[in-house]
């Protein structure tokens, strides 16, 4: 029992530290910067303790709970480090908004906690928990500019479809039990390979799935999205489209290629028009967006689109194309954000295109990164999202979903022209006046960008390096 | 004789009622009404599922719906309470200033 309770050391530090900032802040005393460091404190101790627990093979703890593989280790990493720069990105935003720290770095720690869950959970009952343990820190913090309308807004649309999309794939695992009798996923799957399915298992399964889709915001249950991106606090927008995006992915490969596997002949058919359509609308709508962070949006469903390539394909390669997509997705997706958080001068200023008029000749640093940043997003070489789409397309085509993949690619064609948008302005325009935009003043910020930036690089030039890392996790599915 | 079958369509009409409620209401309250509706029209078939099967593991997931239900009311609530010190309205219709 012991043994057990102590591979839960990371979830349990994460969970002790956010109380403790609770206490700390409810208390009065102590500075932001105290909240600060305990935040970084709690993220690192709980990093410290994944490494440290490691990966226990196919072993389950809780009474088939949970189960620490590689796949759980690497989405817990992933999940921490974009909790730490997320954290980091966010102390000018803190400083700046002149809003409290200490509530939003408990839930910030609070919605790690509930994705590192995600990525371990084997156990539908605990996967839903945990996927609203996240949820619900999230519609909190997109609320968090206690000021302004728009990111009440933003709050209130992310928890009605949030809460709706809950309620659907809960509905989706009482039949799913129903039809099985289990909610542990290995049952699931024994069950349905076993005999024909029954109506309630299919309903259950596409309910599920409608619950699933809707967290990792594909087309059409992605409407939530760019308002919801749009008006939350610009750090929290890069939180929402690196951790629970990817958590929700997490969940989304385990759930279907562990538990759903029997049937995967259905839901894959619907799940490829949902790709299909996801690429095709996420850019076609990015294109005439005039709000960087509404365009980055629709970015972010259009990535969803292509990663649900690699989920589709499955197997060994699609598995590991998935994962390897998150990681160079969060490295590439927290820069840009990053730098629009940098770069805005107040709440929601800094956020046009025309904002980021001339901003070669005056900041060439920052400018070259953002170039940087929406290269990867693009998928041109030598960076991380070139490699990463190259994965993803071709575990689609290997696993014959080659239609998919050439979509996918005349899809990122498109795209090139919106990221170029935000190019031309930086490098074309004249040093016209440029309006609230800030200088690259905050070091923590900086050194965030400068982590994401290195990591962009790395993983574009190198990328065996995380994918060597990656092909044990891709194991979990059963063939 | 009630069987498994009745308790199916009394949670599937509560889930239409919920989900209907959700999408349909424009004021948060009654938003908020249909998604308790929906999460307890899922507890009803777990319990009823879980005497069918008869095992407990549907009887401890409606503990576990339950306390995620009040919790997003507790969040939902207080959205409604920030929103309505801003707007002196519940009607999600007024939260519009964001459109494509």
């Amino acid at each position: 029992m012991n043994a057990q309770v102590s591979v839960l050391l990371p979830e349990l530090l994460l969970a002790g530290m956010g109380i403790f900032i609770l206490l700390v802040g409810v208390l009065g005393r102590g500075s932001q910067r105290l909240a600060f460091f305990l935040a970084n404190f709690g993220v690192l101790a709980s990093m410290v303790a994944v490494v440290g627990v490691g990966e226990r093979g196919t072993e389950t703890f809780f009474a088939g709970m949970l189960q620490l593989d590689r796949f759980a280790l690497f989405f817990r990493l992933l999940f921490l480090a974009s909790a730490l720069l997320v954290v980091w990105l966010s102390r000018p935003f803190l400083q700046r908004a002149q809003q409290t720290a200490w509530e939003y770095y408990a839930l910030i720690l609070f919605a790690t906690l509930g994705m590192c869950f995600l990525a371990s959970g084997v156990h539908l009952a605990g996967l839903y928990v945990s996927l609203e343990l996240m949820a619900l820190s999230s519609y909190i913090l997109a609320g968090y500019f206690r000021g302004e309308v728009k990111s009440h807004e933003a709050a209130t649309k992310y928890f009605v479809l949030g809460a709706l999309s809950s309620g659907i794939l809960i509905y989706g695992l009482s039949l799913m039990y129903g039809a099985t009798g289990s909610l542990s996923l290995a049952e699931v799957s024994q069950k349905l390979a076993a005999g024909p399915r029954s109506v309630a298992a299919t309903a259950g399964m596409f309910l599920l799935l409608a619950g699933m889709l809707f967290k990792v915001a594909a087309v059409p249950f992605h409407v939530w999205t760019p308002d919801v991106y749009e008006g939350a606090p610009t750090p929290m927008t890069a939180f929402f489209s690196v951790g629970p995006k990817a958590a929700a992915f997490a969940m989304l490969v385990r759930v279907l290629w562990v538990g759903l596997a029997p049937a995967a002949a259905d839901w894959r058919l619907l799940v490829s028009w949902v790709a299909a359509a996801t690429m095709v609308w996420g850019n076609v709508a990015a294109l005439t967006q005039d709000n960087v962070k509404r365009m980055l949006a629709y970015s972010s469903i259009a990535h969803a689109g292509y990663t649900l390539l690699g989920v589709l394909a499955g197997g060994p390669l699609g598995t590991q194309s998935v994962l390897f997509y998150m990681l160079v997705y969060a490295v590439t997706n927290l820069g840009a954000f990053g730098l629009v958080v940098l770069l805005a001068a107040k709440e929601y200023a800094g956020e046009k295109v025309a904002d980021f008029r001339g901003l070669a000749h005056r900041q060439p640093v920052a400018a070259f990164a953002m170039l940087l940043f929406l290269l990867s997003l693009g998928g041109i070489p030598p960076t991380a999202g070139f490699m990463g789409k190259l994965y993803l397309f071709a575990a689609a085509v290997h696993a014959g979903y080659a239609w998919l993949a050439v979509v996918g690619v005349i899809m990122s064609a498109v795209s090139l022209y919106y990221y170029f948008r935000i190019v031309k302005e930086m490098y074309l325009a004249s040093a016209g006046e440029g309006e609230g935009v800030a200088v690259l003043s905050e070091a923590w910020g900086v050194r965030a960008l400068v982590v994401c930036a290195l990591a962009t690089l790395l993983f574009g030039v190198y990328p065996t390096s995380a994918l060597a890392f990656l092909a044990p996790a891709a194991k979990i599915v059963p063939w | 004789m009630v069987t498994i079958g009745h308790y199916l369509v009394l949670s599937s009409v509560l889930f239409a009622i919920g989900a209907g409620g959700v999408l349909l209401r424009r004021n948060g309250i009654a938003t908020l009404l249909g998604i308790e509706l929906m999460l307890n029209a899922a507890n009803v078939a777990f319990v009823a599922f879980a005497k069918q099967h008869g095992n407990l593991e549907g009887q401890v997931v409606v503990f576990f719906v339950m306390a995620v239900a009040a919790a997003e009311v507790a969040v939902g609530l207080a959205l409604l309470v920030a929103i309505f010190r801003r707007l002196q309205s519940i009607d999600v219709d007024r939260l519009s200033a964001m459109r494509w």
